[in-house]
């Protein structure tokens, strides 16, 4: 399972880390979140609920609002607004 | 940070949904276990007392995504003191129910040896948990999770340290001859050959020759005020609100005087700011408060058992059953008391190697100290599955559970750092449970040099493994675009 990052239209990004243990999620969404722009969208697909609250924490303190949370069947889809 | 929305599919009610039937169902399985041993004989109770803390440390440790190696981990990679503040509260506690369990007299608490050797091993392993994903307990529940990675962890755990702790030939190069000599001078059995493997030259002529004491003993203090002055106060919580204080200072101040809007704060804005960041994650806070107590009370409750039963040792009570097999020639087997991880994972690696024809007995880790019991009569042992299982249950029950298949490259991480890990978990007589939250708790100030030496090797390991990415992604960047 490798991880992908691609664009998927004006201003929204996609990073997939699923199959990554810590640190790996968090680490590429902070590397992906540098990426983007002001105001772009990230949707990050990932299946390590350790990653989830380290990433929380990191949007936390960068003031990045988490705007969309989808659970389920062990993976997670979170959309981050980058500040 | 905003949470928009949080929609989680509920389309059918939790009780029957599949996965928290599997969840039900791993937990009756953990209580028919638990039934059929008692019937078996009920001194097994003593036994069942690490299964089920163990399931319970489990399930807290999944609820709170309680990992120590993301706490030293995540501040130097991205700079988030979540788990760091997870784990301060967890200590705070758990020293606090210590000195209560201490002074009711069921404390089963020994101090380690303290000496270079705890720097130079927490530092291997702090090196090692940044690319294994978790610390030794960290990977207990993520395996919980369905991890497989963390399955191939604990695998390269347990053999690694089995191998480091029986290992002779050319390993023997590795210790100076002042430890020969002075492991030949300690009047030992014959059977356990002391100048013959590296490791048994460096327990019995270094590590026995250092000592390890609480901060009471060594200022030559007893009774109940100076254990709670100098163990429980000065060794454990004053150090935590010291270490809570950089944490926010560093960490997390600036960041929240810009969220709250305090240009010139006074002491109780900055008061506010720590409390805030000792809530952050309400989860991790919770896990904390929940783990520092039970890792307390599991002292009691195991202490009280071996008065009850007139025993020092759970081999004394095996003996008792009818179980001599795997017994040290002490009599005894690896049985803490408290909450352990890495020792009874070596016996299992142990027990595996012993089965295929190596003679492992000769050595003080496995023929002096801890034995080599069956894994089903491995008390410790069942903590430590009792944690998966809990894990399982709490994985489950959330709809987290994924079974999670490694690739090449975690692979790698898994079994190199897993094993960094069992190297370094020897050397230092412990992991990060064992050797640092179970002794710092206990008044053994030993804790807080692991810790050093854990924070060291996890910043270096964090460079490397930042190195490591930066490289990789360069050479796929036409992929990934990151």
């Amino acid at each position: 399972m490798a991880m992908s990052f691609n664009k998927i239209a004006d201003g929204e990004w996609e990073l997939n880390v699923c199959g990554y243990a810590c640190p790996h999620p968090q680490m590429y969404t902070k590397k992906a979140l540098q990426k983007l722009e002001s105001g772009d969208v990230l949707s990050l697909v990932f299946d390590n609920p350790s990653s989830g609250e380290s990433i929380m924490a990191m949007c936390e303190a960068e003031g990045n609002d988490l705007i969309d949370r989808q659970e389920g069947s062990g993976s997670f889809t979170w959309k981050i607004r980058k500040a | 940070m905003n949470v928009a929305s949080a929609s989680i599919a509920t389309e059918t009610h939790w009780l029957f949904r599949k996965s928290s039937l599997q969840a039900m169902g791993v937990f009756l399985l953990v209580v028919s276990g638990s039934l059929l041993a008692l019937a078996q004989d009920t001194r097994f109770v003593y036994l069942l007392v690490y299964v089920w803390f163990g399931l319970a440390y489990g399930i807290l440790l999944q609820y709170g995504r309680f990992c120590m190696a993301s706490a030293v981990r995540d501040l130097f990679a991205v700079k988030v003191p979540r788990m760091a503040v997870g784990v301060m509260i967890a200590v705070a506690l758990y020293a606090v129910v210590a000195a209560i369990v201490t002074l009711a007299g069921f404390s089963t608490f020994h101090p380690n040896a303290m000496g270079w050797h705890i720097v130079v091993g927490a530092a291997i392993f702090g090196f090692g948990i940044v690319f294994t994903g978790g610390c030794a307990s960290g990977s207990l529940y993520k395996a919980g999770e369905g991890n497989m990675n963390s399955m191939l962890v604990i695998l390269a755990i347990s053999f690694s340290q089995a191998v480091v702790v029986t290992a002779s030939g050319w390993w023997d190069a590795l210790v100076p001859q002042s430890w020969i000599d002075s492991a030949a001078a300690k009047d030992m059995p014959a059977e356990l050959t002391i100048t013959q493997g590296w490791f048994d030259i460096f327990t019995a002529g270094y590590m026995w020759d250092l000592k390890g004491s609480t901060t009471a003993d060594v200022l030559g203090q007893s009774g109940a005020a100076s254990i709670l002055l100098y163990n429980t106060f000065l060794t454990a919580i004053l150090p935590v609100i010291l270490i809570l204080i950089a944490l926010y200072v560093f960490y997390y101040r600036k960041g929240y005087l810009r969220r709250s809007g305090k240009a010139s704060p006074a002491l109780r804005d900055e008061l506010a700011g720590m409390w805030a960041m000792c809530t952050s994650s309400r989860n991790t806070a919770l896990a904390g408060i929940g783990l520092g107590i039970l890792a307390g009370l599991h002292m009691y409750v195991t202490g009280a058992l071996r008065e009850h039963y007139d025993v020092f040792n759970f081999g004394e009570l095996l003996v008792a059953m009818g179980y001599t097999e795997g017994l040290s020639i002490q009599d005894t087997v690896f049985d803490p008391g408290y909450w352990y991880i890495t020792t009874q994972e070596a016996q299992w690696g142990g027990w595996v190697m012993q089965k295929l024809g190596i003679d492992n007995m000769d050595s003080i880790f496995f023929g002096l100290d801890n034995g080599l019991p069956n894994p089903l009569l491995n008390a410790p042992g069942f903590m430590s599955i009792g944690i998966i299982l809990g894990a399982a249950i709490m994985a489950l029950s959330r709809r987290e559970f994924k079974w999670k298949l490694p690739s090449w490259e975690t692979a790698f991480f898994a079994i190199v750092g897993g094993t960094l890990m069992g190297i370094g978990a020897r050397l230092a007589m412990g992991c990060n449970i064992g050797a640092f939250f179970a002794t710092v708790t206990n008044g053994d100030p030993s804790g807080w040099v692991f810790l050093v030496g854990m924070v060291l090797g996890a910043y270096v390991g964090v460079k490397v493994f930042t190195w490591y990415m930066d490289w990789s992604d360069a050479r796929k960047t036409s992929e990934s675009g990151l």
